[in-house]
């Protein structure tokens, strides 16, 4: 009943502002919610919503893909998060390295890692993730575990996007899990509307009605509606294990590049679980510069917003699910994925 | 949800996982939001947004 008044007074404000509203969402969890409740699809004729580059697995520049992939060729046990494993680059996958031997496990916690670990000493954590999955991975660190970091922080990726200015952009629905790490605080620094959601249906309809409504009025705020669980200083105690672990440096995005700021490296007094450190040997005699995004592959734009799944040609074709091309179609979390499962018709 | 350590066992409607609290502050009896295996935030189910002030409003 709410999301019956919540959707008419949308329209309402949507008719009121008059001209074209492009609305992005930068978490892979509120790409799912709005395709799972057809979202998209009940936004009036002038309100798009954009899916922006959330998927953290999506976003894993291709190096990292590779270095990861060698090192399991060189022998090195790998764990990782489960999406990763069908991710290919020049040296195909980690499946298909497991296929050749190679020791590589999913996990779904760090926690699963550290128990794989005392099995395999030399065993290396595949890091990645947002500001969320950040200190869980300084806290493994801490207990003893190697990491490969490819970890990184959010707020400088959108304001990387806004500073591009390819596409516009007139409000953001922030991340709800990265923003219970870092609070409301951080995003004061984009001049831009933006509401704080949850992942309900009626979090994201609420979401989206308070950023149109701060369009109408002209108004530039960052609110929150996801008040149950996001607080305004986030998570200090979460942020004070990221940062004794890790420190902040460049940070490589599929489809941005090099964004300075948004990278996390482990720091010099934790340097012997830096696994780019200790397998420096195998990693050096690794040619990056034939690390490219597979051929014809669009994920690299779908993840800016400049095109959606379906502008590309071999959506649904040549690549779905089960034969993805590229990480946007692997990931439960990335826009292609999303798109083909929940409306690929 | 019972605490041992770092660990909690926590209830997910019924279903009861052990849960990593090493990066919050929680006790016994607390609902917390998890990510990864990890609580990440204790959450406030009964907080919520005043969606019925926005459906009432009229900015200009």
């Amino acid at each position: 009943m709410k999301n019956k008044k919540i959707i008419k007074k949308i329209k309402e404000t949507a008719e009121k502002i008059g001209h074209q509203v492009n609305l992005m969402e930068v978490c892979g969890t509120h790409t799912q919610a709005i395709s799972r409740f057809g979202i998209r699809e009940l936004m009036p004729k002038n309100v798009t919503l954009i899916t922006g580059p959330g998927c953290p697995v999506c976003v894993t520049a291709q190096k990292d893909i590779d270095a990861i992939i060698s090192l399991a060729l060189a022998g090195v046990p790998i764990a990782t998060y489960g999406d990763v494993l069908r991710v290919t680059g020049q040296f195909g996958n980690l499946n298909e390295a497991r296929e050749k031997g190679a020791k590589v496990f999913v996990v779904y916690s760090v926690e699963e890692a550290l128990e794989i670990q005392k099995e395999y000493p030399e065993l290396v954590f595949f890091g990645l993730g947002f500001d969320t999955t950040v200190p869980m991975t300084a806290y493994a660190i801490k207990k003893g575990l190697t990491v490969y970091s490819t970890h990184k922080i959010f707020i400088p990726a959108m304001e990387a996007l806004l500073k591009m200015g390819e596409i516009k952009i007139d409000g953001f629905i922030d991340p709800g899990h990265v923003s219970a790490i870092i609070g409301t605080e951080p995003y004061q620094s984009m001049k831009i509307p933006q509401v704080i959601t949850g992942f309900s249906a009626e979090d994201v309809l609420a979401g989206i009605l308070m950023l149109l409504l701060q369009i109408e009025s002209g108004r530039i705020a960052i609110e929150n509606e996801y008040v149950r669980v996001v607080k305004k200083n986030g998570n200090p105690k979460a942020r004070r294990i990221s940062f004794d672990v890790f420190e902040i440096g460049d940070g490589l995005w599929r489809g941005s590049g090099n964004i300075p700021g948004s990278g996390l490296e482990i720091k010099k007094k934790y340097v012997k679980f830096d696994a780019k450190v200790k397998y420096k040997n195998i990693l050096d005699k690794v040619d990056f510069s034939k690390s490219h995004e597979p051929v014809g592959c669009k994920c690299g734009e779908i993840i800016r917003g400049l095109k959606t799944p379906k502008q590309c040609p071999m959506f649904g074709k040549v690549c779905t699910p089960d034969n993805p091309t590229g990480p946007c179609m692997v990931s439960v979390e990335g826009g292609c994925n999303v798109e083909y499962r929940y409306n690929k018709k | 949800m019972k605490i041992k350590g770092q660990i909690a066992e926590v209830d997910f409607d019924g279903i009861k996982k052990e849960i990593n609290v090493a990066i919050v502050d929680v006790k016994v009896g607390d609902f917390v939001m998890v990510h990864a295996g990890f609580a990440i935030e204790k959450m406030e189910p009964d907080l919520v947004a005043d969606i019925q002030g926005y459906l009432n409003k009229d900015e200009k």
